[in-house]
């Protein structure tokens, strides 16, 4: 009998670093994760945290600016609105819509975009001719006009918003999923699998999703940022999450008005939603290099080369 | 003896990666002389293709020049210090004096632009040549290299081109300057058997018309023997012999020349056990202190700790490096000679059993194109009218070149490919007419071995779970601790240690990773086992291995096999009785004794005279 | 070719008849347009008279069918807003929007092909890092902030261009960068992708084995390779702004356009101002599609024009 190879240069694949050790080794992905932690317990904890109540109305105090400015109040860290509300504690609440949205969306379309992806690449023939269709049908609608036609007839809230961007934002997913449901479906082990004799379900579920968990991660990030952004515009254009719950995009909305005297009104919660999206980018570009153990050694080997 | 064209001296290549410095070629030295061919051969990993790669400037990115330099006709154009002038001189020889051509003919040409223009541009940068002179030109080289009408070819883009072509094109471009060296790195190894026989003969001639040098980087000693004159056998980043081919070929003196070698199946040899080089080739981030072959090399003396030099052979015929050489011997380990191989007919006589399968009147056809919304698809037949039987206990090989329908064939018999018409029955089993369920039962007889051993193992489960889940799915075994023991054996089986079973894919190597498709094969306990292309994918030392492994596992177990390959040479080793298809038909069958040496098909003749062969007869030792 | 034309022709005859039934059953099914257009104090009597002016109070079959036959014409009827027909509002608005479009696509192309080739030429070089860095951030600013920036530095702070409006060529300025920023961003990742790719091609090795000069192995074979991609992609980011996305800049910039039209119709309680606009958006986008997937086919030779 043939003896058993010995492969040495296999086996120390064990000691390629983690995605933990992979993480700290990148500075900037490492900022957007410790910006974004902070976001999510700052949106967890904002009742605790947020020095005022975000409606609090305070004629009064209206368009304080900034503490370190004149005329600043350490009371109001970052000023007041026009009807003397704390633009900090505003901040604070508005954080949890966005991750509220962002969250929601990502999982309703997501779920559902990958369901149908995996069915149209999965069973194929006439099922994959239908639901491409339909992708490709929607992919070409003008969207967002579509969206706000939805809005303005429904009547916004933050729980139309969420199904209309659901609804805006499912083929990406789909397409995706697809594609690498296609690639994968003609390799080996999933042939494999099939003449092995596992049902179509287990086929999906246990050698089809695990290896399309990277470029979905990666997607889900990205759409995540793209969310974010996409209720902010909503809310700014009056359409989306509607007074007296707070958002960053609404009170963008309403500085607009005062942006000529009081700019901390605008500057600030744009400040947070360009602060938020960009941390998330930084995952996403972190994510998408990471999760391809090719794109990963190309990395690490571009990044060699100034050594020489 | 005239003044080397080409001088490597020294040459050392590494490769930056997560997992540490990969040493891929550890100094390399060698000459090359004008009008001559030499072939650099070894095994993958060797660093063969670096070493030409090399040689163009081609090494960037993770890879970098450690040291050594190389001289054309007397002048570096390659070294470590990266000079400008260097640089310059390299881009000025490469292309005119020395041209390159590549493994993978399909995509080495730029799709958006015309054969032509792609010609044409060499003669403008190196000979200066007006847009229409060169254009003619080009029409002239196309013609050189046999290519039919080429005054229309030069005008087609490469997706008009078969594979061949192609690669005929990039041989008319790497000579439009008339270069001295031609590097052609694996130029055959994508190509179909009787195609490459056609670019290796015409290499040969142009080799002689022109009196071109060539550097030959090959894995495959056919190749060698059918056109080099010289050759150096790589091992592990370095040269471990070097010499006439003529003389190597037949009397090698390294031991792992000698095995690489006896490792090789024969066309026209039997002989029961393939020898093989056990173990693996060596971590080349490791530094090297022994002999990189030590590990696995029966010749190994207490010297070879000591990593040898590559020495110059007492008599000048070559070089060497091994304190341990083969014993000067014509042959180093006889073979049985062709006619005296009658192999022990392993199959009963087929008059006298029922055949396990049965093959009528075969079609598949497949839709082709864009399946529309709406309407029929236009379709493509891939197996057309194949009838064959296959008898218990026996290897039936099917042999055939791409396209010719056999992976469909295989692929049909489990129903894995639409049955269009005829009838295929397992054990009396009308296949095509069960239902799922009996399918699924039906199919626990008849299992699959695949081609690419990376591919062919989910990366996402260990090797327990991969081996373990048909018994799982056909609810055969539920207990763990049995389900566990079973695994375990079964990885006993094909030579794996139990701890494999708790790893991943990504931990084994291309060998090991076919013995685990081999393990999951064997887990339902099939009768018959449909192997496609499985040693395709691996080096010669190992496919050795497996090839073995695969005739223990039929003798053990009563197995039958229906084996498709393209290689000529191993199915004549493996197989009991041949079948040869070409587009979709079956147009020979019978002993494999038979067919080969009394082939009635003129396509099986073509077929078997395509093979690039290694002359073992005596008389060849004596050649040039 | 003829019958690859056919085809997508066909499909988007599909993409627009399904925004008339999507925009039918929003308006007529899901939604209450009484309700929607008219003020809430109006009487049951002015309800009814409305409601049999927009031919509501037929059955559903044959509103449709009524429906299709005066979209089929282009004729949408009269804004209730403006008070005369929609078409002549819509031609009126259309060139500002199909202007600063192409506008600003333009100069996100000329601006991403440069900046992406240069950071391909060293993958996580210097150079390349900052152009990705920028991008991200480019990627992550809200729209409408990042207008609003604009307006507060170059119109307010430095008083250079117009703060809103339109009418002389500078006017454009400001719009045409707050709409070209983010699609430049985007195109600036294609590009270096593609060019990475393209560089990295076995074609490429062969150009340089031929002793080419890198100028025109980059800028003759890669760049013309990377073509198709860039020019897609492109044309979506075209599509993209013209799908909607110039309603949130139209908006900061009050920019007299199809985008700000339909945010005042939505204001104004308009659905029919507003469903026009949707409609003919879907027709600009499917044409846009259209002459996009023919422009890249006709530009690689490995689609046989002339076969069936």
């Amino acid at each position: 009998m043939t003896s058993v190879e010995t492969s040495p240069g296999a086996t120390a694949g064990q000691t390629t670093p983690g995605l933990w050790a992979d993480l700290r080794g990148d500075g900037t992905a490492m900022t957007g994760v410790v910006f974004l932690v902070l976001l999510l317990l700052v949106a967890i904890f904002a009742p605790l945290i947020a020095p005022h109540d975000p409606e609090a109305q305070n004629i009064i105090a209206r368009l304080k600016p900034p503490a370190w400015m004149d005329r600043g109040d350490w009371a109001h860290v970052l000023g007041t609105d026009h009807l003397g509300r704390d633009v900090l504690s505003r901040l604070i609440h508005g954080s949890r819509i966005s991750l509220i949205v962002g969250a929601a969306t990502v999982a309703l379309a997501g779920g559902f975009g990958v369901l149908m992806g995996l069915t149209a690449g999965y069973v194929g023939g006439r099922t994959d001719n239908w639901i491409s269709a339909v992708i490709d049908t929607q992919v070409a609608f003008p969207g967002l006009l579509l969206a706000l036609m939805i809005l303005a007839v429904v009547g916004p809230s933050t729980m139309t918003v969420i199904v209309v961007l659901a609804l805006n934002g499912w083929m990406v997913y789909a397409r995706v999923t697809r594609g690498v449901v296609l690639s994968l479906k003609h390799t080996a082990f999933v042939e494999a699998a099939g003449l092995l004799g596992c049902s179509t379900w287990r086929v999906m579920l246990r050698h089809l999703l695990p290896n399309l968990s990277a470029p979905l991660l990666t997607l889900a990030t990205l759409e995540f940022a793209r969310i974010v952004l996409a209720e902010a515009a909503l809310s700014f254009l009056g359409l989306g999450v509607q007074p007296p719950a707070t958002s960053w995009g609404l009170d963008v909305a309403q500085g607009k008005e005062y942006m000529f005297r009081a700019w901390w009104l605008v500057t600030f919660p744009g400040l947070a939603i360009a602060l938020t999206v960009l941390a998330i980018n930084l995952i996403a570009t972190w994510l998408r290099v990471t999760s391809d153990p090719l794109e990963r050694e190309k990395r690490f080997a571009r990044r060699a080369r100034p050594a020489r | 003896m005239s003044a080397p064209l080409l001088e490597v001296d020294g040459l050392e290549v590494e490769f930056l990666t997560r997992r540490g410095t990969v040493h891929a070629v550890r100094g390399i030295s060698f000459d090359l002389g004008p009008a001559t061919t030499m072939g650099l051969v070894g095994e993958s990993g060797c660093g063969k293709s670096v070493t030409a790669m090399a040689l163009m400037g081609l090494v960037d990115l993770p890879g970098r020049l450690k040291a050594g330099r190389v001289r054309w006709k007397g002048r570096d154009i390659l070294n470590t210090e990266g000079d400008p002038a260097t640089e310059a001189y390299r881009r000025e020889v490469c292309g005119r004096d020395i041209a390159m051509i590549f493994q993978d003919p399909m995509t080495s040409l730029d799709p958006l632009f015309t054969i032509g223009a792609q010609i044409a541009e060499v003669l403008e940068r190196h000979r200066g040549m007006s847009a229409n002179a060169a254009r003619t030109r080009a029409t002239e080289l196309l013609d050189l290299v046999q290519i039919p009408h080429p005054e229309d070819r030069v005008d087609q883009y490469p997706h008009e081109f078969s594979g061949g072509m192609r690669q005929r094109a990039l041989i008319a471009m790497a000579l439009a300057a008339e270069p001295d060296l031609l590097i052609a790195d694996e130029p055959t190894t994508a190509l179909d058997v009787t195609v490459q026989a056609g670019i290796l003969d015409l290499l040969a001639d142009l080799q002689a018309r022109l009196g071109l040098s060539i550097l030959m980087i090959t894995h495959d000693l056919g190749v060698v023997a059918r056109l080099c004159q010289r050759v150096a056998v790589m091992y592990a980043g370095e040269i471990a012999e070097e010499g006439a081919a003529s003389r190597l070929l037949h009397a090698p003196e390294h031991p792992y020349s000698a095995g690489l070698l006896a490792a090789t199946p024969r066309l026209m040899e039997s002989g029961d056990r393939l020898s093989t080089i056990e173990g693996q080739p060596p971590d080349l981030r490791l530094p090297r202190t022994a002999c990189a072959f030590r590990p696995r090399c029966a010749n190994a003396v207490a010297a070879c700790a000591q990593a040898p030099d590559l020495r110059p052979l007492p008599d000048g015929a070559g070089r060497l490096a091994c304190h341990n050489p083969m014993r000067a011997a014509p042959r180093a380990e006889p073979r049985p000679t062709a006619t005296a191989t009658a192999a022990p007919a392993r199959t009963q006589s087929p008059d006298a059993v029922q055949p396990l399968v049965r093959v009528e009147d075969l079609t598949v056809t497949f839709p082709v194109g864009k399946q529309r919304l709406f309407g029929p698809a236009r379709t493509m037949t891939a197996v057309d009218g194949v009838s064959f039987e296959i008898y218990p206990g026996e290897t039936l090989g099917l042999v055939g070149e791409s396209g010719s329908g056999k992976t469909t064939t295989g692929r049909a018999l489990l129903r894995a490919a639409p049955i269009s018409s005829g009838r295929v029955t397992f054990d009396g089993q009308d296949v095509g007419a069960q239902d799922a369920r009996a399918l699924r039962r039906l199919r626990r007889d008849m299992q699959l071995i695949f081609q690419d051993p990376y591919s062919s193992l989910n990366p996402r489960m260990t090797i327990a779970q991969i081996v373990g889940e048909p018994l799982i799915v056909h609810g055969l075994e539920r207990d763990p601790a049995r389900l566990r023991a079973r695994v375990e054996d079964l990885l006993g089986l094909v030579g794996l240690p139990a701890d494999a079973a708790d790893r991943h894919p990504h931990a084994f190597s291309g060998g090991q990773r076919q013995r685990v498709g081999i393990a999951r094969a064997l887990t339902l306990e099939p009768r018959l086992i449909i192997a496609d292309e499985p040693v395709s994918a691996l080096d010669v030392s190992i496919r050795a291995q497996v090839v073995n492994l695969m005739q223990d596992l039929q003798a053990r177990l009563g197995l039958t096999y229906l084996f498709i390959a393209h290689d000529l040479a191993v199915v004549r080793h493996i197989a009991d009785r041949v079948a040869i298809m070409q587009k979709g038909r079956i147009v020979e069958i019978g002993p494999v004794e038979q067919v080969y040496f009394d082939p009635q098909h003129p396509y099986t003749r073509s077929l078997l005279a395509s093979v690039p062969e290694i002359d073992d007869s005596p008389g060849a030792l004596t050649g040039t | 070719m003829g019958r690859y034309i056919l085809a997508k022709l066909w499909q988007g005859v599909i993409v627009v008849l399904s925004v008339v039934v999507v925009v039918f059953i929003l308006t007529r099914l899901v939604g209450d347009p009484v309700r929607v257009m008219l003020p809430l104090e109006a009487t049951q009597e002015q309800r009814d008279q409305f409601e049999a002016q927009l031919g509501l109070d037929r059955p559903i079959g044959v509103q449709f069918v009524d429906y299709v036959s005066d979209v089929a014409v282009l004729d949408f009827g009269e804004s209730l807003w403006q008070r005369r027909p929609v078409m002549e509002i819509i031609v009126e608005r259309a060139p500002a929007t199909l202007l600063l479009t192409f506008a600003a696509i333009g100069l996100a192309v000329a601006l991403a092909v440069p900046l992406g080739v240069v950071a391909a030429l060293r993958p996580e070089g210097v150079v390349d890092r900052i152009v990705v860095l920028i991008s991200l951030i480019g990627l992550s600013i809200p729209q409408f902030w990042l207008g609003l920036l604009f307006i507060v530095f170059f119109a307010l702070t430095l008083g250079w261009l117009p703060t809103s409006g339109s009418g002389t060529p500078a006017h454009i300025i400001l719009p045409a960068l707050t709409l070209a920023i983010p699609a430049m961003t985007r195109l600036v990742m294609v590009v270096r992708s593609t060019m990475i790719d393209e560089l990295n091609a076995q074609y490429v090795r062969v150009l340089r084995v031929k002793g080419l000069s890198p100028w025109r192995v980059i800028a003759v074979h890669a760049l013309k390779n990377s073509a198709v991609p860039i020019v897609t992609l492109a044309g979506w980011e075209l599509i993209r702004a013209l799908s909607g996305y110039t309603v949130v800049v139209e908006s900061v910039f009050a920019w007299p356009g199809l985008g700000l039209t339909a945010i005042q119709a939505i204001e104004r309680q308009d659905l029919i101002l507003l469903q026009a606009i949707v409609f003919l958006t879907a027709i600009m986008v499917v044409a846009l599609n259209l002459l996009l997937d023919i422009l890249a086919k006709a530009f690689d030779p490995r689609i046989d024009l002339r076969a069936s």
